[in-house]
């Protein structure tokens, strides 16, 4: 019998934030693990902390307390530095607005992560006319960023999230700017990532069809999980 | 290669923004090397000065003459090589805007205290023989398209009335720092003319001009000549060339100071442009720098990006104001010749303008890149849109 390995422990987190003398608790002692190779959708109203436990989760905010243990890895213990090479290793971003560099091409935005390696530049552009053919964007590589659609912006940057392959990939709304057939792209595209590739997928969404493309749906509201809610599909 | 792309894009993300902080960075060069190099004009005569001539002149002041009788008694004190003497004439040229300085000097000994001053040795012969005659740099006698054997009259000031020269000799300076505009005639037929129509002005010479067999005992030479004259009825000083020079500097010390305040005013001006436009470039691209943090990219990533992008701007206005600055030179050079003989861009100017294009680059890149470094990767994340 197969076990499955824990790969994300989230132990008694919590997040507040300081506005001025103003203390506002966002997330309250949230603990729970996540198996590699899962796909987890995130879903609550806004301001529930879904993003801001993305974000704990990525490595890109510190929380205020507990520990969050990554592939045996304590982030919360590394320095901005080391998180940064943590993250440039371990992470791959699917950002709502694809968060492409404007100036730099499909094929040179997916080469850009690859940069932080000791990667050959053979190798790196064998690794992003790889990515590029997954997401089938083999034919516009050289096109910038304003010269593509909404959805094909979003393939490029779900290739720039896969092509360092990282231990997991988080996904804020990445379906958020994008017209119905370009999400079902988009998610497809997702759903081939964690099926086939077996990557460890953490989504935040409001889309309650985006969410469905998920094995596990997680519900926070005000900064904890409504259990009532979860549901294992 | 793809982070420097990256950078020289980003240079000029905003076209229009980069090229006028450019043009900008460019005039700014432009006029501080150009307003240097008129500081360093002023200082060419300092420059030029030899160590190895020294300038006795009236203790009470330069206006005031010397007996020419001194000449014999300075040339027995021990150290000295050579005298020579010589007085400013402050003639005019036809006009007062064609200004150049004229000496009546002692030919002979004055030429070869100046070797700096080439004369060939045919128009030596015959500046020597006529004592009408005159050298004049080249400067001047092609500012006035003058010829050997032309008749020059200038109009006395100091000395009134028409004085009538021959052009007999033309100097070319060694090098670019000799001053190639002034004027030269005998001493002796100023002395003679003086002594019909003024007599008691007569026999006095303005400066003697010193030669030292050891520049190092320049100082105790000096003490020396002055020693000699002590308790007399014309006191002297002695100074070095360059001391001499700069006691002319010295007078208009405060012009200089103001030149010199301009010129940093300039840059600390452009500075502030360049600051601003680096500002507001990082400004609008702080969710871009958040996306390079998440990906990984550290704080060295991110210096790199912002200082290149700075540093490119400034190295490009740089360079063109660099190029630039010779053709506005020259301009300047060929209108101002009789107030700015020597009006040379040195290397130094060169190197200094090399230096400011870079310090302002790094400089105005400080304040952003801090900013770049210290922001928080989430909540510019929700920035974009």
């Amino acid at each position: 019998m197969d076990s499955i390995k824990t790969l994300i422990q989230v132990k008694n987190v919590c997040k507040s934030y300081r506005r001025g003398d103003l203390i506002i608790p966002v997330l309250g002692n949230l603990s729970f693990e996540i198996a590699e190779g899962e796909f987890l959708a995130l879903m609550g109203p806004s301001g529930s902390g879904k993003s801001t436990l993305l974000n704990l989760i990525a490595g890109i905010d510190k929380p205020s307390s507990g520990s969050i243990i990554i592939d045996n890895v304590d982030i919360t213990t590394l320095s901005e530095t080391e998180l940064a090479d943590w993250r440039a290793a371990n992470v791959g971003f699917i950002f709502q607005f694809y968060n492409l560099i404007p100036v730099l091409t499909a094929f040179e935005n997916v080469e850009l992560p690859l940069l932080l390696t000791t990667l050959s530049k053979k190798e790196r552009h064998e690794h992003v006319n790889l990515a590029l053919g997954v997401v089938n964007l083999t034919d516009r590589m050289d096109h910038y960023p304003g010269q593509l659609s909404g959805g094909q912006q979003q393939r490029v940057a779900i290739a720039r999230a896969f092509v360092t392959d990282p231990t997991i990939l988080v996904a804020d709304e990445p379906t958020g700017d994008l017209d119905r057939v370009s999400a079902d792209d988009v998610l497809g595209l997702m759903v081939r990532l964690n099926s086939e590739l077996g990557k460890t997928i953490i989504m935040v969404t409001h889309d309650p069809r985006a969410a469905k493309k998920a094995r596990i749906i997680k519900q926070l509201e005000k900064g904890s999980f409504n259990a009532a809610c979860e549901a294992d599909i | 290669m793809l982070l420097a792309k990256l950078i020289f894009k980003n240079a000029f993300r905003s076209k229009l923004r980069s090229t006028l902080t450019i043009l900008g960075i460019s005039l700014a060069i432009i006029a501080f090397g150009f307003l240097r190099t008129v500081v360093e004009a002023w200082y060419a005569g300092v420059e030029a000065s030899s160590a190895s001539r020294l300038v006795t002149r009236n203790s009470i002041s330069l206006i005031f003459p010397l007996p020419i009788s001194y000449k014999e008694k300075i040339r027995q004190i021990e150290g000295v090589s050579s005298v020579s003497y010589g007085n400013w004439f402050g003639g005019i040229y036809i006009d007062e805007k064609n200004f150049f300085a004229n000496f009546a000097i002692e030919p002979k000994s004055y030429l070869d205290l100046y070797p700096e001053y080439i004369v060939s040795d045919e128009h030596k012969r015959a500046f020597l023989k006529d004592r009408k005659g005159a050298v004049a740099g080249q400067n001047i006698v092609e500012r006035f398209g003058w010829k050997i054997g032309d008749n020059i009259t200038l109009r006395g000031t100091i000395y009134p009335g028409n004085w009538e020269f021959v052009l007999t000799g033309i100097y070319k300076g060694r090098d670019k720092t000799t001053d190639e505009s002034q004027f030269f005639f005998h001493w002796d037929y100023l002395n003679e003319i003086v002594k019909k129509t003024v007599p008691n002005r007569a026999d006095q010479a303005g400066f003697y001009l010193v030669g030292v067999k050891d520049p190092n005992l320049a100082v105790v030479i000096s003490e020396r000549i002055d020693r000699t004259f002590k308790n007399s009825l014309a006191e002297t000083l002695t100074e070095t060339e360059r001391s001499f020079q700069l006691s002319f500097i010295y007078m208009t010390e405060a012009i200089l100071m103001v030149i010199q305040i301009v010129s940093l005013i300039v840059i600390i001006i452009i500075l502030a442009v360049v600051a601003n436009t680096m500002a507001m470039s990082v400004r609008e691209r702080l969710a871009e720098f958040a996306v390079f943090k998440t990906l990984g990219f550290s704080g060295g990533y991110i210096l790199l990006m912002i200082f290149g992008e700075s540093l490119i701007i400034t190295s490009i206005g740089g360079i063109i104001g660099i190029i630039c600055t010779f053709p506005a030179a020259d301009a300047f050079a060929s209108a101002m010749s009789n107030y700015f003989p020597v009006f040379i861009i040195t290397k130094e100017t060169i190197y200094l303008n090399i230096a400011v294009s870079f310090l302002i680059g790094i400089i105005s890149a400080v304040f952003p890149a801090v900013r770049a470094l210290r922001l928080q990767i989430a909540e510019n994340l929700m920035k974009v849109r």
